[in-house]
């Protein structure tokens, strides 16, 4: 109360009544807005926290920490007498083998053709729209790969099983019909309209000046698009890759439909596999709750919760450094 | 219009009620096999009975025997024999033994593609498979071909089957590629030449089902033989009850042992037990 009488009044700039209400206004959308954004904050935070805490029973709970210790999950282990050590996905059994290993190799192999695949695709679906397509072309071309982003994984996944793994088999002969291969490519479509239209923003945010600069001294549009625009689109075309790779590493429909989900470990893409995600969908059905099995998949959600979560921090770290590039080569 | 609007309002509520354990109403729970054919018979039944209400809910065979110990449903539905421990505690709770009655049969049968020379195989052979001890056709009389097993997700109770009487407890071999349902594993099957699978009778294009071998005789996993047990691979179907079937209960059961019953249960792609 002292305080507020010796201090001397300050000179406040008089506001009309309705500019007030305009300041008014604007403090409560700022505020409504702030809200939202921490709701989501929250939502995802709340999310971790209880899919950890299903987690945990496989340290507080002494069968789980007997079924599926960490060296279980991450050894070989003796699964029949007379047999060499490896690594199993069997949680169902008399002495349940709960190796991540196959599941880890699995998701990878998957992961890695859907993008060895995708990335190249996408990037030059939206190089061609962004700088070589005519208007008219391209006016067609987005919106239809749009389209593609909004199929149902399900359906693609259908596909897949249904057409791709018969037609694949018969050119490279594999072994097993639903394998890595299938799944990967599978997955590619899924993830190329998203590698595609991130791209293609990127690209069309490169300021005109660039290329009419590059054009300025003798470049052809081939070098512009390759040598100018591309690498001025870094940060965002790593940004598309790193949402393509995300979705691949966690798309379950298409995985589940497409790879066999066996749990091998092999080099060979050929083989079958059993992804992270795949798992968590095929198991959680009949799951006893409270089990080490249970939690088990749980934890195979935290995993995938902290591959994406690191991924996305080195991808941020990395495009940091090539926007500071990019600034220092303009200077 | 109006009508059945009003009387599905009135089936709801009784279904919400808690303990509707009036007159006229069996409640039925336990093993997700036989949920889709208690279903049907409820339906057939309470169309010859319209006083009847017949609640019909899944959750697993043991889910249904855990329900029965507590007091919550008539009738607990099974796919597997009770166990000691669960028939002690339910003679211990009420007084009576209680009672098993097999109302259906399941033949799990084992698939190969149409083109698969082989017939009919042991179930120590199917063992082997499975295992992957054997690894090519040539071993069993088929082709030069490496076999390539199909399997179900470990959520299945048909996996369990298998597991138990077929592997002796023992684990799948990890090559075997697991697929969600059974039609996924026929239509896999019917697409891959060298491909072998399992799950119950299915009637589709591309696929033969394989004859089990007993002794020199080979079985088919036709109705007739499942019915007299001569197919090895074949298991009950119960409906698990805390005393002497009577009244409702008794009705429902009789209901479904009947002939119209058992059409029921080919209709829905199980065996006759009678």
């Amino acid at each position: 109360m002292q305080e507020q009488d010796l201090a001397p009044p300050v000179a406040q700039p008089t506001l009309s009544p309705e500019a007030r209400r305009r300041q008014l206004k604007e403090k409560a959308i700022a505020a409504l807005i702030t809200a939202v954004a921490f709701t989501g904050i929250a939502a995802l935070v709340l999310i971790l926290v209880f899919v950890a805490k299903e987690a945990l029973t496989l340290v507080t709970d002494a069968t789980a920490r007997e079924e599926a210790s960490f060296s279980k999950m991450f050894l070989p282990q003796l699964v029949r007498k007379g047999k060499p050590l490896a690594y199993v996905w069997q949680p169902v059994s008399g002495v349940p083998k709960v190796s991540m290993i196959p599941l880890f190799v699995g998701t990878l192999k998957t992961t890695a053709v859907s993008m060895l695949v995708a990335v190249p695709l996408g990037i030059f679906a939206a190089l061609f729209a962004a700088e070589f397509a005519p208007r008219r072309l391209r006016e067609v071309l987005k919106p239809i790969i749009e389209l593609l982003a909004g199929i149902p994984s399900v359906v693609l996944g259908f596909f897949a099983l249904m057409v791709m793994a018969s037609f694949l088999q018969e050119v490279f002969g594999f072994t097993s019909r639903l394998n890595a291969v299938v799944a990967g490519l599978g997955l590619a479509l899924a993830i190329v309209p998203v590698i595609f239209t991130v791209t293609e923003d990127a690209l069309t945010a490169v300021p005109r000046s660039y290329r009419e600069a590059s054009l300025a001294l003798g470049a052809t549009p081939w070098e512009t698009a390759w040598k100018v625009v591309l690498p001025a689109a870094a940060p965002g075309i790593l940004a598309a890759c790193v949402l393509g790779f995300g979705r691949a590493i966690g798309e379950t429909m298409i995985v589940l439909m497409a790879s066999g989900n066996a749990a091998i470990v092999s080099p060979r893409l050929g083989d079958s596999v059993r992804s992270l995600s795949a798992t968590i969908a095929a198991e959680m059905g009949e799951v006893v709750v409270g089990s080490p099995h249970y939690a088990l998949l749980f934890f195979i959600g935290v995993e995938l919760f902290l591959f994406t979560f690191v991924l996305n921090m080195l991808a941020g770290v990395w495009t940091k450094k090539v926007i500071q590039r990019l600034k220092g080569g303009a200077g | 219009m109006k009508k059945t609007l009003l009387s599905s309002f009135v089936a709801f509520g009784l279904a919400v009620l808690p303990l509707s354990a009036q007159a006229g109403t069996v409640t039925v729970k336990g093993s997700d096999t036989m949920v889709i054919l208690a279903q049907r018979w409820a339906e057939a039944f309470m169309k010859k009975n319209p006083s009847m209400k017949i609640q019909v809910t899944g959750g697993g065979s043991g889910t249904g025997l855990a329900a029965l110990q507590n007091g919550t449903t008539d009738i607990a539905m099974s796919s597997r024999e009770i166990k000691e421990a669960e028939e002690e505690k339910l003679r211990a709770r009420y007084n009576t033994p209680p009672t098993g009655v097999a109302v259906a049969k399941d033949g799990v049968t084992f698939y190969v593609n149409e083109s698969n020379k082989v017939d009919a195989l042991t179930v120590e052979q199917l063992k082997e498979i499975y295992l992957g001890d054997t690894a090519s056709w040539k071993a069993v009389g088929g082709a030069d071909a490496p076999i390539v097993l199909y399997s179900r997700e470990n959520s299945s109770g048909t996996y369990v089957f298998v597991k138990d009487t077929v592997l002796g407890g023992d684990d799948f071999a990890s090559a075997a590629q697991t697929l969600p349902g059974t039609a996924a594993v026929v239509n896999a099957v019917a697409k891959e030449k060298n491909g072998i699978g399992y799950g119950g009778a299915a009637y589709a294009k591309g696929i033969k089902e394989l004859k089990v071998k007993k002794g020199a005789e080979a079985f088919a996993p036709s109705a007739e033989n499942v019915k007299s047990g001569k197919y090895p691979l074949s298991r009950d179907l119960f409906f698990y009850l805390r005393n002497k079937p009577a009244g409702d209960v008794k009705a429902f059961i009789d209901f479904a042992l009947s002939a119209e019953g058992q059409a029921i249960v080919t209709q829905v792609g199980y065996f006759p037990v009678k």
